[in-house]
């Protein structure tokens, strides 16, 4: 069998005896518990205010349909022409005997019990509004609340995709000029708005290129070269697309063995994948020798831009001899991401991948903006192989990354990525000295620093050390990623940290790291000041409750 | 009765022409918790190095590779019920699937414990 080489070995956690008393409500102080909805409450009532309706009460679920219905009466909207005739009479059913017998389960809350219960969860979360976010690769960045304020403006916020495009002129405007600037920033040819995000983008860049080795008649080409500390998304693209990957090994140093990698292409090679700024932190240098070598044995040059953030403004992927490469708006142009996405993931094309894009496109035609679609492509974009998606792209996405760019300008671009470098170069030359870090000696770090688990006491893992950082009140960096790290932690601070944030995460991570470096054994049963002690990740996985269960089975529901 | 180890961490106990084959008490420590085991059903074919089974940890999955050819006789009915045998005892209860050597000479590529033991050291 093969070796989980991360060093990542969930173990059940070990039961945390001595300290304080838990309390008997389950509370912690202004850490309140809550019980899952269903467990709040009951199924027979429900507080919710209605505008005055004459003959309406406040009650049952039942009154409140009831009240619904006669909402719609009173108010005199047309019946359907369907069922044309005169209209119902307040508190008439006419659901037609398709109303329901048995009661359905739903919980049933005040409103007080309603906004507690949100706010509640609300306040157990941790979020970039709330602290620092230092997860590497993901590029955890502040939202400007002006991109939000655009995003949100009418025409923008309520645009459908169908809509005839002469009322949504201004929305393709958009689209169209976002697509400029991603193309000036990068030194490419064309983009494809459309992909929803990375992974979503890296698909598209490779059915690119793979529909532009079937145009030259070079189909037959079936390898896909992957650096070792790629994201995994990488490999999983080109399998899905069809590829066999080939892992290309890296140096001691981190980066890409171009030696090896130059010794591997050949006729069957369709292309690379490289990431660049790399996992690992770190700029590869030989790019442009590399992107030379793979033209020059008739493959493309995929990057994933997912680290875009730290040469945004300074360095043009185009100039390196890349042929495609996602742009996650999610990161390097703050919209907002994980739980407040959706994510948006251009891709920019090479001259010689561009005629192969996918549709649909936004042109200028005479002033006039046009949507290029299987119906208009006409000649200019017969290559084209397909679509990634139904319409047009996430829009208000688009509407706050362009935001984003336009407020900074091109000087605030530049500052973005070399504050960027500048914060994770501070944390990596900070904490060199409690921490290992495996490529500290290979030269200045891009965005992010890495740090390995060597050093650390007997039975004490990278894991250990998150979960006293949530302890610290912060959310834990990366861990386990890249593999070819032992005990990886990769940590992101991005360019919106002040030094008095970076300081204190940096106290916090040294106090822990010692902690683990010293055998500490609280820290094995960290956090203890969360809503939830360390989970039990083996029970959770080999029995998965997956439902909420009555512990009283609706008996009434089943007769 | 002998034992003998791959590079891949697979260990094969030989009685006659029955193989009895399972991941050593080092894999399974680079494992973690054991979480799911998927061992080969009766009847099937294998040939030395073939993905056999999968044992999946909390983070990773991982295959197994059959050390020898042969038929499955049976899986490990038991690893179905409780997937931890794999952690508590990986080179005896928690063996993963039983089969009929169709090549003893291959035994001959293999490793017999101490040098396993010596190949571990060197990782």
């Amino acid at each position: 069998m093969s070796i989980n080489q991360s060093g990542w070995r969930p173990t059940a956690p070990e039961a945390n005896t001595g300290g304080v008393p838990a309390s008997v409500t389950g509370n912690k102080a202004l850490m309140l518990e809550e019980a899952l909805i269903f467990e709040i409450g009951d199924t027979h009532t429900t507080g919710v205010d209605f505008e005055f309706l004459p003959g309406t009460g406040r009650g049952t679920i039942r009154r409140m349909v009831e009240g619904a219905v006669r909402e719609r009466a009173v108010l005199g909207k047309p019946p359907s022409t369907s069922c044309a005739g005169p209209p119902p009479r307040a508190g008439e059913d006419r659901l037609a005997g398709l109303s329901r017998t048995a009661p359905i389960g739903l919980p049933g809350l005040s409103e007080p019990e309603t906004v507690r219960h949100y706010t509640r969860l609300s306040r157990q979360n941790y979020g970039i509004d709330l602290g620092f976010f230092p997860l590497g690769s993901c590029t955890m960045k502040h939202n400007p609340r002006l991109n939000e304020k655009m995003a949100r403006l009418p025409g923008f916020s309520d645009v459908h995709p169908l809509q005839p495009v002469d009322t949504v002129q201004g929305a393709l405007e958009v689209i169209h000029q976002l697509a400029h600037w991603l193309v000036t920033l990068t030194g490419m040819t064309s983009v494809a708005m459309s992909p929803k995000a990375g992974a979503h983008g890296e698909l598209c860049g490779i059915l690119a290129i793979r529909a532009a080795l079937e145009a030259k008649g070079e189909g037959a080409r079936k390898i896909i070269l992957v650096p070792e500390s790629a994201h995994g998304t990488n490999p999983a693209t080109a399998a899905f697309a069809g590829y066999s990957v080939e892992d290309i090994p890296a140096t001691a140093e981190g980066r890409v063995d171009t030696a090896a990698l130059k010794a591997r292409l050949g006729p069957d090679v369709a292309g690379v994948m490289i990431t660049n700024p790399n996992t690992c932190g770190l700029f590869e240098r030989d790019m442009r020798e590399i992107s030379d070598a793979v033209h020059a044995a008739g493959g493309f040059v995929y990057c994933d831009g997912a680290n875009f953030n730290a040469i945004v403004g300074r360095v043009r992927p185009g100039d390196l001899g890349i042929d495609a490469m996602h742009i996650n708006l999610h990161k390097t142009f703050s919209t907002p991401h994980g739980g407040g996405g959706p994510g948006s993931g251009p891709v920019v094309f090479s001259e010689a991948l561009t005629p192969y894009a996918p549709l649909p496109f936004v042109e200028n035609r005479d002033g006039q903006f046009v949507l290029v679609e299987e119906e208009t492509a006409g000649e200019h974009h017969a290559g084209s192989f397909g679509r990634m998606v139904a319409f047009h792209g996430q829009m208000g996405m688009f509407t706050r990354a362009l935001t984003y760019i336009l407020s900074h300008g091109a000087d605030g671009l530049r500052q973005v990525s070399e504050d960027a470098v500048l914060n994770a170069n501070y944390i990596l030359r900070s904490l060199d000295d409690t921490l290992d870090a495996p490529f500290g000696p290979s030269g200045p770090c891009m965005h992010e620093a890495l740090f390995s688990d060597s050093g650390l006491a007997a039975g004490f893992s990278t894991i250990d050390i998150a979960k006293g950082l949530i302890d610290e009140g912060f959310h834990p960096m990366t861990m386990y990623f890249p593999l070819v790290v032992h005990g990886a932690m990769l940590v992101e601070p991005t360019e919106t940290e002040s030094k008095a944030a970076l300081d204190q995460f940096i106290a916090a991570l040294r106090s822990v790291a010692e902690r683990a470096k010293a055998g500490d054994p609280s820290l094995k049963t960290a956090p203890h000041f969360a809503p939830r002690a360390r989970l039990d990740e083996t029970l959770a996985a080999r029995k998965p409750v997956l439902v909420w269960k009555d512990p009283a089975p609706l008996a009434q529901a089943a007769e | 009765m002998s034992r003998f180890f791959t590079q891949d961490h697979e260990w094969v106990d030989v009685d006659g022409d029955v193989g009895t084959v399972g991941i050593s008490e080092y894999a399974q420590s680079q494992l973690g918790d054991v979480v799911f085991v998927d061992v080969p059903e009766a009847g099937k074919t294998l040939s030395k190095g073939d993905e056999a089974a999968v044992v999946e940890s909390v983070k990773a999955a991982s295959d197994v590779y059959s050390p020898v050819s042969g038929t499955v006789i049976e899986g490990n009915a038991a690893l179905t019920e409780d997937s931890s045998l794999v952690n508590s005892d990986a080179e005896a209860a928690g063996w993963f699937f039983k089969l009929t050597l169709s090549d003893p000479s291959e035994l001959d590529s293999l490793m017999d414990e101490a040098a396993y033991a010596t190949f571990v050291e060197g990782l």
